[in-house]
Order: C-alpha cells, then sequence, then structure tokens
C-alpha cells in the first residue's frame, strides 16, 4: 500500500504559489488517512461479529438439536457400563443383631380392572368372588357397570390369587407389579417395627411408606436408593426376643394381667436387646388405630414407650443412691421409720400400714419403706432431686429411636414441693416409661454413666455423662441385691446369675382423679449379674393379680418378679452368659480351735 | 502413479466401512449379551430376595418352637437353661487305646539263672 503523504509537494508548491495555506491541505489528508483507519477497523470488527455470531448461532442450533434428541427419544438405561450394585428401588431391609431378617420385600401384584376392556362384568364378579370370599358380587357388578373406568380391586394377591384370576378370562382385569413389605416372624417385635403401607400408587410401581415403629423413624434411610443393599441393623435379638415375648405372655395369662411389657438394655451400651409389649399385633396386616375408647387398650399402643406409669417403689433405690452420693447417708445409716409422718398436710403410710422402726438404709430398700425414702428426700431436697433425676432422663422422652417414643413424655409435679420430693422417692407422683426406668437402671448397673437407650446396634462404646460416683453405684447395686436375697423379691432369684433388683407396686390413677383400690401396676427392674452387671430388665404388668392363694394378691413381689426370675433364667444362657457363683463378702477372720 | 494411489485410498476406505460394519456388530452384540446378563442378574436378585424371606419365614421362631415340640421324642431338645453350662475339667477324656504293635521285634530270650532267682 502506497502511503499518501500528509504534505505532498506537488499540492503544497502550487497552494503557496496561489498564496494559500498548506494546512488545509495537510488536514484534508489527514482527515482521509483517518476514515481509510476506520473503515479498516470497522470492517474487522464486524468480521469478528460475524465470526462470533455464525459460532453462537451454531452452539445454541447443537443445544437446541440435543434438547429436541433427548425430548423425543425414550429413555434407555446406560447398557455398556457397569451396573450400579449400590443402587436399587426396593425399601432395604431391616435385620437384627446377628443378621437375621426382620423385615424385607416381596414381589407379589394387585389387581385392577379396566372396564371399558371389560367382556362379561357379571361372570368377572362371581368368578372373583370365589376367590376372594371377603368381596361382594354386588358391589363390583355395580363398579364394573358403572361410570368409573378404572378400579383397584386388591392391593397385593398371592402367586396362586394370581393364577385363578387369569383362569377367569377377562380382559380387563390386569395386574401391577407390588413390593410388598414382609414381616416373616410375624408378631415378633411388632412394635418396634412397626409396619408399612402404600402411598402414592401406580398401574407400575407403589411407594411403600413406614407408618410406625422403627419403618417410620428411619423411613428416609430405608427409601433411598443408595441404601438398596444395606440393611438397616438393630440391636434386637431375634432368638431372646422370641424367648422373652413367650416367657412374658405366659406370664401375663398366669397373673391374670390386661397387659405387661418388658425391656432388657445392654447397660453400658444402651442397646435395646429386646423390647416386648403385650397384647401384639402382626405388621403384615396391621390392624386400624383405635378411633374412640382408651388408646391403651389397643393392640398397637406401645406400653414399653408410651405407657408412662407411675413406677412405684422402683424409684426408691433413686433416693437412696443421691443420698449416698451427696455423702448425707451410707448403706448403713440407720433412719427412723415409725409413723405418724406428715409432710404438707398429708400422712406417709407405709403398705399395709406396717411400721418397720429403726432400719438402715440398706434394710430400707430391702423392705421397702415409703417413710425411710421419703425422710431421704426430705434430705436432699426438691431441688438437688430435680436436677438429679433429670440427668437420669426421667424430664423428657426417651431418645429410643421409634416414632413413638416421641409421645412417651414423663408426667411430672407442676409444682415440685416437699410433698412431692417424698412421694416421688417412692415412685408416685412422676409418670415414666419402663424404657425411661431401664435406662435409668443401667446407670446404677454400669457404675454411674447415663445411658441412652437405641435400637440401633453400636459398633463402639458411647461416653456418656456421669451421673454419679461408681462407689455410690456399686452401693446402690450392693442394697438391690439385697432386695432380692433378703427383702421384697424373693421369689427373682436366678442360681448362677445373681439378680439384683427393686420391686414396685404402684396403684392405677383413675381417670377421674384418686386411685383404684385393686388396680394396680407391678413393676420389677432387675439388674444381673449384680456383681458385675452386662444387663438390666424391666418387665412390667399391667392389672395382675396372682390367685393361687387363699387371697388374690397383686404386689410385684408376687406377680412381676416371677416372670422377671423366669425371663432371665430363660435368656441369660442365651445372652452368653455363663452362671458364676457370686463373689462372697470377706468373712470375719475367726480363731477356731482346731483341737 | 496418481491411479494407483486412488485405488488404494478407495480400497483403504472400503476396508475401513468394512472394519467399522464389523465393530458396530460385535459392539451390538455385546451389548445385548450385557442386556441379558443383568436381566438375569436382576432375576437372580429377586429369586435371591424371595429365597431370603422363605428361609426367614421358615425360621421363624414360632415354628422352630412348634417343630422341636412336635419331634420331641426324636430331638430331645429343651431350652437352654444355666445348669446346662458345665466346666472344661468335667469332660473326661477319652480312654486312651492301647496300642496295637504293628512291627514287633522278637525280644524274647532266656535270662540267666541267678537274676531270675531274686526277689
Amino acid at each position: 500500500m502506497i502511503r499518501t503523504p500528509l504534505r505532498p509537494l506537488a499540492r503544497i508548491l502550487p497552494a503557496r504559489a496561489a498564496g494559500e495555506s498548506p494546512r488545509g491541505i495537510e488536514r484534508e489528508n489527514l482527515r482521509q488517512r483517518h476514515k481509510h483507519m476506520h473503515d479498516k477497523m470497522r470492517q474487522r470488527a464486524e468480521g469478528r461479529l460475524l465470526v462470533l455470531g455464525v459460532f453462537f448461532l451454531f452452539a445454541f442450533a447443537v443445544v437446541g438439536a440435543r434438547m429436541g434428541m433427548l425430548a423425543t427419544s425414550d429413555p434407555v438405561e446406560p447398557r455398556a457400563s457397569a451396573q450400579g450394585a449400590a443402587i436399587s428401588a426396593a425399601r432395604a431391609d431391616i435385620v437384627d443383631r446377628n443378621g437375621s431378617l426382620l423385615a424385607t420385600n416381596f414381589e407379589t401384584h394387585a389387581l385392577y380392572a379396566e372396564t371399558q376392556h371389560m367382556v362379561d362384568p357379571q361372570a368377572a364378579a362371581k368368578g372373583l368372588v370365589t376367590i376372594f370370599p371377603d368381596l361382594k358380587s354386588e358391589d363390583l357388578l355395580e363398579d364394573f357397570t358403572g361410570k368409573r373406568k378404572f378400579i383397584w380391586i386388591k392391593r397385593t394377591i398371592s402367586p396362586e390369587q394370581m393364577q385363578a384370576v387369569h383362569d377367569i378370562g377377562e380382559p380387563g382385569l390386569l395386574f401391577g407389579p407390588r413390593d410388598m413389605r414382609l414381616y416373616p416372624n410375624g408378631t415378633l417385635a411388632a412394635h418396634v417395627l412397626g409396619g408399612a403401607s402404600f402411598g402414592e400408587e401406580d398401574v407400575r410401581a407403589a411407594e411403600v411408606i413406614g407408618v410406625a415403629g422403627v419403618e417410620r423413624y428411619f423411613d428416609t434411610y430405608l427409601r433411598d436408593p443408595a441404601n438398596g443393599q444395606k440393611p438397616l441393623q438393630l440391636s434386637l435379638d431375634l432368638t431372646v426376643q422370641a424367648a422373652v415375648e413367650r416367657v412374658l405372655l405366659g406370664g401375663m395369662k398366669i397373673m391374670n394381667a390386661k397387659g405387661a411389657t418388658s425391656v432388657l438394655m445392654d447397660a453400658h451400651s444402651g442397646e435395646v436387646i429386646s423390647v416386648a409389649s403385650l397384647p401384639h399385633f402382626d405388621p403384615n396386616s396391621r390392624p386400624a388405630p383405635a378411633i374412640k375408647g382408651d388408646q391403651s387398650e389397643s393392640p398397637l399402643f406401645n406400653r414399653s414407650v408410651q405407657g408412662v406409669y407411675e413406677l412405684g417403689s422402683t424409684f426408691k433405690i433413686f433416693a437412696a443412691a443421691q443420698a449416698i452420693d451427696l455423702g448425707l447417708v451410707s448403706p448403713l445409716t440407720v433412719i427412723d421409720t415409725k409413723g405418724p409422718m406428715r409432710v404438707g398436710g398429708y400422712s406417709i403410710g407405709e403398705f399395709r400400714n406396717k411400721n418397720y422402726g429403726d432400719l438402715t438404709v440398706s434394710d430400707i430398700i430391702a423392705k421397702s419403706s415409703n417413710r425411710g425414702t421419703g425422710r431421704m428426700a426430705l434430705e436432699i431436697g426438691p431441688e438437688r432431686q430435680q436436677d438429679f433425676l433429670r440427668s437420669l432422663g426421667f424430664f423428657e422422652p426417651t431418645s429410643f429411636e421409634i416414632s413413638e417414643a416421641r409421645r412417651g413424655t414423663p408426667l411430672l409435679p407442676k409444682r415440685w414441693t416437699e410433698l412431692s420430693a417424698v412421694t416421688i422417692s417412692y415412685g408416685h407422683g412422676l409418670s415414666a416409661s419402663p424404657m425411661h426406668l431401664a435406662a435409668a437402671y443401667a446407670a446404677i448397673a454400669n457404675g454411674g454413666i447415663a445411658v441412652k437407650p437405641t435400637i440401633l446396634k453400636q459398633d463402639f462404646l458411647p461416653t456418656g455423662k456421669r451421673v454419679m460416683r461408681e462407689g455410690t453405684a456399686s452401693a446402690a447395686r450392693a442394697m438391690l441385691r439385697k432386695v432380692v436375697t433378703e427383702g421384697t423379691a424373693s421369689m427373682g432369684d436366678v442360681p448362677g446369675y445373681s439378680v439384683g433388683g427393686k420391686t414396685g407396686t404402684a396403684d392405677k390413677p383413675k381417670p377421674s382423679g384418686g386411685y383404684y383400690d385393686e388396680k394396680v401396676i407391678t413393676t420389677f427392674a432387675t439388674i444381673f449379674p449384680s456383681h458385675d452387671p452386662k444387663y438390666v430388665l424391666v418387665v412390667t404388668l399391667d392389672e395382675p393379680v396372682e390367685t393361687s392363694g387363699d387371697k388374690p394378691r397383686r404386689t410385684a413381689g408376687w406377680t412381676a418378679v416371677p416372670v422377671a426370675a423366669e425371663i432371665i433364667g430363660r435368656v441369660a444362657p442365651l445372652l452368653g452368659l455363663r452362671p458364676t457363683v457370686e463373689p462372697n463378702n470377706l468373712a470375719d477372720i475367726t480363731m477356731v480351735n482346731s483341737n | 502413479m496418481r491411479n494407483v494411489l486412488f485405488v488404494l485410498t478407495t480400497v483403504t476406505v472400503i476396508a475401513l466401512a468394512f472394519w467399522a460394519y464389523n465393530q458396530h456388530y460385535a459392539t451390538q452384540k455385546v451389548l445385548s449379551e450385557t442386556d441379558r446378563l443383568h436381566r438375569e442378574i436382576r432375576e437372580a436378585h429377586a429369586r435371591l430376595a424371595v429365597l431370603r424371606a422363605e428361609w426367614a419365614y421358615l425360621n421363624r421362631p414360632d415354628r422352630l418352637r412348634d417343630l422341636v415340640d412336635i419331634n420331641f421324642d426324636q430331638l430331645g431338645l429343651l431350652p437352654l437353661r444355666a445348669d446346662q453350662f458345665g466346666h472344661v475339667d468335667e469332660v473326661s477324656y477319652p480312654a486312651s487305646e492301647p496300642l496295637t504293635i504293628t512291627n514287633a521285634v522278637e525280644v524274647s530270650g532266656t535270662l540267666p539263672q541267678a537274676e531270675v532267682n531274686q526277689p
């Protein structure tokens, strides 16, 4: 390119000669040069814009085409890659601590009808009634000939029933696959497992949702497809659970009780090995919840966590343990338990108006003296008593992981007066569930560490808060052992397992206020083996009466204790506990004349 | 020279097309094989789930207890109790059988008279 000079001589000279200013020429040339540069740059920029525009057009065209392809093509699984083994559409299984199956899925079919395809509704209705006797022929016919085009007939049917429906030969009767939740052990651990039902239903699949128990509490975990191959492992032991339920059912019948519950807990980890509540139900066909009447009469009611009862004298050990922990008394301190004792205008009496006179703390527990523990509670005072019971977990629902546990809120007095302190020291005026009691006894059993009851198998020992000194817990254990060897729970001794425990008999409160005379809740809370406790067992019977003697007997010593002893005798060997000889107290050395 | 190159290129293209065609069909075959295997795995999983459920159902404690009761005269099974635990020292050692002599060596002979007579 030839660059035009700004002041070309050829033009300047004539201009000068004409007397014009050469500056005009220079300006004109400069202008032209700038215009030229401007045009060039503009052209380049336009070119770039074009390229960019074409690029964007192309990119959008590709994205659009891809979207169109995705929208119009059928979805396919990535076939070439290895199948993600962890992904599973089925709800995760539930297994016990040894891996035995507690809940699994079963492929069945749902039966539905499309009326527009029906050939002979009359014959179809007749055929269905012979297969499913619970259906009514008239209702079916009305449905089939009515306006509805789509009718669900049965949620789940067995393969035999499916074949029979096939044999009717009606093209309007169709089947949809269904994953059914199956509990192979029937009623076993029914209250823990809860049950499941169908949520959103479609012809091709249905959503299985947990409605109670662990099925509901862990619903999100169980439904997560990533957990399809990882079953939920509970702390329950199937064999122990079966043995406990059998013994408890037998005990409930012998003692003419209308309900019973037991909690067997590992004293160190808080794992619940077995929890039973009777009467029970079959989670495979969960009964409908009671709409009217007392919910606690329904078999769905879980007495172990939902049933908050005044647990009676089983609470006495807490008053004694706290008094020892605070240094107020020792197990050998003598306390006057003579009446009359009046607190807040009320007279505190003993069982059958007995009078025990002077008793040591240890004997107060063994003989179960109300006035004795009441005096200790007065020494402790309401404030410190509240703090202690709160640290044992008596102030809020247990952390037990089933959906019903949240409803087991303990009933506390509105104002915690001195009278409350005294009555609560012997288990009246504060209502808690047997699960609460088991957790609190576990703290005594394991040397003073609070435990949280759990239904999940624990890999590590959880570290809880210390609620009493180790020495206190050991003194409390010795007192509990004495209740069995010398006190109210003499029938609770199981040779080889050195059972220690405390009985409790509480009158049932009337809904209208006051207490029934002849209706009681009896409880036996035990730890075994008492010299090195591994397990805590709480057995509670609802309205038991033992009729082998002349007079009906309703105390825990005659009702709950033998049942608990039988349970321990059955399950301790199953838990792998060898019978041991209890280490004796060191005998006083006496000189014996050898002659 | 140019024609040779032309023919060579055409032949190469045909060869590559043939190879690609083969690869395509081989891939399709492997994919359908994979599909079949996946289906089999799924079916096997479903069967396994049913078998596991059935195993659990047949081994439910209620049924085992009833079976034990029915077959008591043959099995004689009772619930495990504390008195059935034993100590290792309560188990007697098996009686030691006398050793059988397989390669006997003849060692009999006459002893010197003097030693025999001694008490």
